[in-house]
């Protein structure tokens, strides 16, 4: 799918490239303690559970389940009304916010819970975001790691 | 630790109107709201020897523009609740001995937006990339983020959500100076314009101009002023997150547990004490938030304790007795007017006055869950 122009276009810095690089190429990239082990997101060079700096990147599954939404009602640039922001919980922990594609955007087919996947989304040449669709089936049913 | 009634309120004004003031500009608001605590306390500008305001740079202008000359100064910006932090910061420096009498002041053109402090997009803060690309437009379409999961965790019904709305529109009923006073029914606000699934236009905070402004000094003084004195018995602070999506419990905010559980243990009280609450009502779950992590009532049990009208008029604990942010005032740093009415209430000359107030309690909240403060206030000098 494509995006209607005029979202707000994120910036990677030096410690967030990773994740974007990760997106580009169809990966949602995480990041985990190798001291503690606590897996967590937004990226940052160091464990925000010890402080260790020995971190590593890894490639997540892209499962998750519908952890909350709000369904906007409003104008925003970029986006039609109604639509949902949502947030997902990953299979592997971390939460992120984001919106549910291939879905109509009303309470009734955005059930909490709901096993999605990622469904990478290019905003242009660098920026590709990571937006959610409802997984096929039931099988993700056991998301929550 | 400061004593519990160490330091007092002896000044507490609002600005002379509130609501739609498009003759003043935000600066002006914080004068006019500063030059009327100062009436209510007798005292001269040369008198303040210590200046709080919100955010970066402001302390220097309104010590300008009033004409104050500090020798302390606060610019903590943490959204909504900072005049919370601004009292607790200000009763350890009256502590302290590095001034004798401060001057907090809020003003805001919400409405108006005259003067008005921007906000500029951050594509490269955590927020940024994280949560703008996803079509936030400020408070309505994130505070209510984590909503869904806490009614879904806890059977909270959307009708109980529009309770809140419907019993605050009680007390600002009685409040001459509020902007919403029609009463309204649950079948009203369950019928009122969507803004953010699952919240409606009732369910959302006003939008307005206005300013306040306190006066603290220590309680050894505080029988010397006019007005009688509002004890600080007990204060509390601290921060999550910017970003609601990454708060770690979406049925509680860890912010509020330790401001509150801190102005409680300083304070020396139980929950049994307080006999007047104000928890900062952004949006219609604060209250429930609130009710919970400050441990009024259990995890999941504030929906129903709000339905049972305990917090209505009448009820064994009235909250939000001036209308709160649904239906008093919301300028966008509402925590001002929270602190207002908890010193009216204390004083005994709130529009809406609970009989025989000794204990006031004023929750804030700031920034979405990103920063929370407790202030705790006494009638009495313990
Ligand atoms: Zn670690």
């Amino acid at each position: 799918m494509t995006l209607q122009a005029g979202r707000a276009r994120p910036e990677p810095t030096p410690e967030t490239q990773h994740f974007w690089d990760g997106t580009r190429a169809g990966e949602l990239r995480l990041q985990r303690c190798d001291a503690c082990a606590k897996t967590y997101f937004p990226p940052r060079p160091f464990c925000p559970a010890c402080g260790s700096r020995k971190v590593s990147v890894f490639r997540a599954s892209g499962r998750g389940r519908l952890f909350s939404y709000i369904i906007h009602h409003r104008a925003v640039p970029g986006f039609t009304p109604p639509y949902a922001i949502a947030v997902v919980e990953l299979a592997e922990g971390p939460r992120m916010m984001t919106n549910i594609v291939d879905c109509p955007q009303t309470p009734e087919a955005l059930q909490l819970d709901m096993p999605l996947e990622v469904a990478f989304t290019p905003m242009d040449e660098q920026i590709t975001l990571a937006l959610f669709r409802p997984a096929p089936g039931n099988k993700a049913q056991g998301a929550k790691a | 630790m400061i004593a519990p009634g160490s330091v007092a309120i002896v000044g507490a004004a609002e600005s002379t109107r509130i609501g739609v003031v498009p003759d003043m500009s935000q600066i002006m608001l914080h004068a006019d709201a500063a030059l009327n605590a100062l009436a209510d306390t007798g005292l001269k500008l040369s008198d303040i020897d210590g200046l709080a305001c919100v955010g970066p740079m402001m302390p220097q202008q309104i010590a300008h523009y009033l004409g104050i000359t500090p020798r302390w100064v606060d610019g903590t910006g943490v959204g909504g609740c900072s005049f919370m932090l601004h009292v607790r910061h200000a009763a350890a420096a009256i502590h302290a001995g590095y001034c004798n009498t401060v001057l907090i002041t809020h003003g805001e053109s919400g409405r108006s937006r005259i003067n008005g402090t921007p906000r500029p997009a951050e594509p490269q803060s955590l927020g940024g990339q994280f949560e703008s690309p996803f079509g936030p437009a400020g408070p309505p379409s994130l505070f209510p983020i984590p909503v869904l999961r806490y009614m879904k965790t806890y059977g909270i019904t959307h009708e109980q959500l529009a309770m809140v709305a419907v019993v605050q529109r009680e007390w600002s009923s009685k409040n001459p100076r509020a902007a919403q006073r029609d009463l309204v029914s649950v079948e009203d606000v369950l019928n009122s314009r969507m803004i953010a699934y699952p919240f409606r236009l009732l369910q959302c905070c006003l939008v307005t101009d206005g300013g306040g402004a306190l006066i603290l000094t220590s309680a050894d003084r505080a029988k010397d002023f006019p007005q009688k004195p509002a004890y600080i018995l007990g204060t509390g602070e601290s921060v999550e997150t910017t970003m609601v999506s990454q708060m770690a419990d979406f049925t509680s905010s860890r912010a509020f547990r330790v401001a509150g559980s801190e102005a409680f243990r300083m304070a020396g009280i139980k929950h049994a004490d307080v006999d007047h609450l104000m928890i900062y009502d952004a949006f219609a779950h604060l209250p429930l938030f609130g009710l919970e992590d400050l441990g009024f009532v259990g995890r999941g049990e504030a929906g129903h304790f709000i339905e049972e009208r305990n917090t209505a008029p009448g009820g064994k604990l009235p909250m939000n007795t001036n209308g709160g942010g649904l239906s008093y005032t919301h300028t966008g740093m509402y925590g001002m007017f929270a602190l207002q009415e908890s010193v009216r209430q204390v004083r005994g000359t709130a529009p809406a006055q609970v009989p025989d107030v000794e204990i006031s309690v004023a929750h804030g909240v700031g920034g979405m869950f990103s920063s929370s403060g407790t202030v705790v206030l006494g009638r009495d000098r313990p």
